[in-house]
């Protein structure tokens, strides 16, 4: 029985150190890929009021601007829809997306991309992605907004 | 001299807290077929069937009814069997009474808390799920009876750490039993993770529901959440995980390998169960990448207990599989008593939580977060193990506690089986569909597709997925009626034959004992490793926190259901 004891500890020794190993490596890949696809990492840029947002600021006309080779969309995720309500960009530009909510908590996830943003009223976030490919890609409400979340849908259409 | 009575014999004199087990575990099963019973309505949805409209006018809506299914199951049922089960077995361990008045009072606010939580649900007067994110607004009854509610299980924490002082007091020198250092590192984590949802509901929610407040801070509140959110699982899961260790090799005919790994496993639970909850904030603007990715450090720690439990599970199993004659590699497997209703649950439950330990790992991993956040992929995910490990192994520790508590034997063990096994295989194919079309088509969660023409129209591409979703619904149902029947049909018998139930709680043996353990020794310092926890909270929380609230910017309630 001592002897099967001590295999059994010598195997959890093992396991462990595997399971160990394992988590560094993990936290080594999320640290590369932070660092060298960091941009759809949410940030946030700026408290709003969320009560203006519809009246004041950049948000009360919601729209795409092209800058250079870039484009930056300010865009308003609302119940139940977004605004601009379609985005028209060129393939291979980079597209830097600023979201924020007048009235309650939203999703903004782009199909087929990393993008999927909290928005939260009262803050701005601020995310960036490079469409390598034409076609039209929706945006998805994955936070619960009330009775039209499941309704609530819009598309980016990217150009050749 | 015969002595004629009109009242029953009282089955629980000298007993006392049996009764009161009988009556938490009771009333959180109760709940939880309410809760249940919207379930299949839930995946009927996922397979694009709105079945919320047989229902209409008592519910709704389909998110006034994932409202009850969320609230009942994760958070009453849940709350409820902890507060059975990680009283009662200290008790019996230690051979010691609660107080009962107190134990009493707890059940009573646990009563009345939920039916003030449940009132305004049913009037759809809340249906704000059950993370109810700010802005979003619910009558205020809805937070003062969840503020109530959970509350109840506080008093439940102080009863079981005053009894184990009292243990200590009469007992110095000795190490803490196993299943009591369990209750007691459970309630501990408990009362310091709990702290952020009392703090949102009671400072903030119930003065803003109520108008006192004009606003409250969406991010703060969604922050304060996540700080009990998270830790809130382990909440769900250590019970079951303390049934595992110190009643599930001894049901399955063997011995626990070792107890000072236990405590351990215990241990980090409470040290790493709070200060992780930025990882269900990853998509949040607001909080800075740095301290995302210290969260996410800290998560990975969690990961650890499990696999050491993973380790010992499956090593003790192993111990119960020979002791029982199985031979080989395998053979041994074979060997387990599969035809047990208990052992049977525990054993699918534990198969069900690898898949869905190693989904969790994807869902800590920051950057890989993104490709399943708030899509199908996460109730996918913690279905797997709530409703999968913690869910089973209550169903099945039900099986022989309920006799125990109410000397009446099990009815209809046949259907005790069939439960568990369909029940396993619903689950299994539910959360299969529910992780792919979340992960390939990221359809989010908690949509109402089935009634939207414009989302089923988007997600088309997914439907072989979809109709699985139906198939584990109808399977789930029978598992559900099947279940209920066992347990229903076994209380409210008239019969009992105390010879015939289990006497005893079923506490087993261990290999390697506490005795002459440094490790079990140095686990034993509670308050010291509780200072350590506190800690490691405020530094992982104490920044952030502090910037949120010197920088509140409140937002006006809104009601959109």
């Amino acid at each position: 029985m001592d002897d099967h004891h001590s295999v059994v500890e010598r195997y959890e020794r093992i396991w462990l150190a595997f399971g160990l190993a394992m988590i560094v490596v993990f936290i080594l890949l999320v640290g590369y890929t932070l660092v060298n696809r960091g941009g759809s990492v949410p940030i946030g840029t700026a408290k709003v009021d969320a009560t203006k947002v519809r009246t004041e600021g950049e948000f009360a006309n919601p729209h795409l601007e092209r800058v250079g080779d870039e484009y930056v969309a300010y865009m308003q995720a609302f119940a139940f829809g977004y605004l601009p309500g379609e985005v028209r960009v060129r393939k291979g530009a980079k597209v830097t997306f600023y979201v924020t909510s007048p009235d309650v908590q939203h999703g903004f996830n782009i199909e087929r991309t990393n993008i999927n943003v909290e928005v939260i009223p009262g803050e701005v976030a601020r995310v960036s992605h490079v469409f390598k490919t034409a076609g039209e890609y929706r945006i998805l409400c994955n936070e619960y907004c009330g009775v039209g979340h499941a309704s609530m849908i819009s598309k980016i259409v990217v150009e050749e | 001299m015969a002595v004629q009575t009109l009242s029953r014999p009282d089955a629980y004199a000298g007993v006392p807290e049996k009764k009161l087990t009988l009556y938490m575990l009771m009333l959180g099963f109760a709940a939880l077929l309410v809760g249940t019973l919207f379930g299949p309505l839930q995946s009927f949805n996922y397979a694009g069937i709105d079945l919320y409209r047989v229902l209409k006018p008592m519910i709704q809506s389909y998110y006034q009814g994932l409202t009850i299914h969320g609230v009942l199951n994760a958070i009453v049922f849940t709350q409820l069997f902890g507060q059975a089960v990680m009283l009662y077995l200290p008790s019996r361990e230690l051979r010691l009474r609660p107080n009962m008045t107190w134990a009493w009072v707890s059940w009573w606010m646990a009563l009345v808390g939920l039916l003030i939580t449940v009132l305004p649900i049913l009037g759809n007067a809340a249906s704000v799920l059950y993370s109810f994110y700010p802005p979003l607004e619910a009558h205020w009854a809805f937070y003062v009876g969840a503020a109530i509610f959970v509350l109840s299980s506080w008093v439940t924490a102080f009863l079981t750490i005053e009894m184990w002082t009292r243990w200590r007091r009469q007992n110095p020198g000795k190490i803490t039993p196993l299943a009591t250092y369990m209750a007691v590192m459970f309630w501990l984590m408990w009362l310091l993770c709990s702290l952020g949802l009392v703090v949102e509901v009671v400072v903030f929610l119930i003065p803003w529901s109520t108008g006192l407040i004009g606003g409250v801070d969406p991010l703060l509140m969604r922050t304060l959440f996540w700080y009990t959110g998270h830790p809130i699982v382990y909440f769900w899961l250590l019970p079951v995980y303390t049934l595992a260790y110190t009643t599930l090799p001894r049901l399955a005919g063997g011995k626990l390998v070792s107890d000072p790994l236990a405590r351990l496993v215990f241990l980090l639970f409470l040290l790493f169960s709070t200060p992780v909850g930025f990882h269900h904030q990853f998509s949040d603007p607001g909080i800075s990448p740095t301290w995302k990715f210290i969260h996410m450090v800290l998560t990975m720690m969690v990961v650890v207990p499990s696999l050491i439990t993973a380790f010992t599970m499956a090593a003790s199993l192993e111990n119960a599989g020979r002791a029982r004659g199985g031979r080989g590699w395998l053979g041994w497997i074979k060997a387990l008593p599969w035809h047990n209703p208990t052992v049977l649950a525990f054993l699918l439950g534990f198969l069900g939580f690898i898949p869905g330990g190693a989904g969790g790992i994807v869902n800590a991993s920051f950057t890989l977060n993104q490709a399943v956040h708030n899509t199908t992929w996460i109730p996918g995910h913690f279905h797997m193990q709530v409703a999968i490990l913690v869910t089973m192994g209550a169903m099945g520790t039900a099986f022989w506690l309920i006799p125990h508590l109410t000397g009446k034997p099990l009815v209809a063990e046949g259907f005790a089986v069939a439960s568990q096994q369909l029940w396993f295989l619903g689950m299994f194919i539910m959360t299969f569909a529910l992780h792919w079309m979340g992960w390939l088509y990221q359809i989010p969660r908690r949509a109402f597709i089935a009634g939207s023409p414009a989302a089923l129209e988007a997600y088309k591409q997914s439907g072989v997925w979809m109709t699985l979703n139906a198939i584990a619904g109808i399977i789930l149902t029978l598992a559900i009626i099947f279940f209920f029947y066992v347990i229903f049909a076994t209380v409210l018998q008239n019969r009992r034959e105390p010879d015939q139930v289990m006497s005893e709680v079923p506490f087993t043996q261990v290999i390697s004992g506490p005795e002459n353990s440094g490790l079990a020794a140095l686990t034993d310092r509670v308050w010291f490793w509780f200072g350590v926890a506190v800690v490691l909270v405020v530094l992982a929380y104490g920044p952030v926190l502090f910037q949120m609230f010197t920088h509140i910017n409140p937002v006006p309630g809104q009601r959109l259901w």
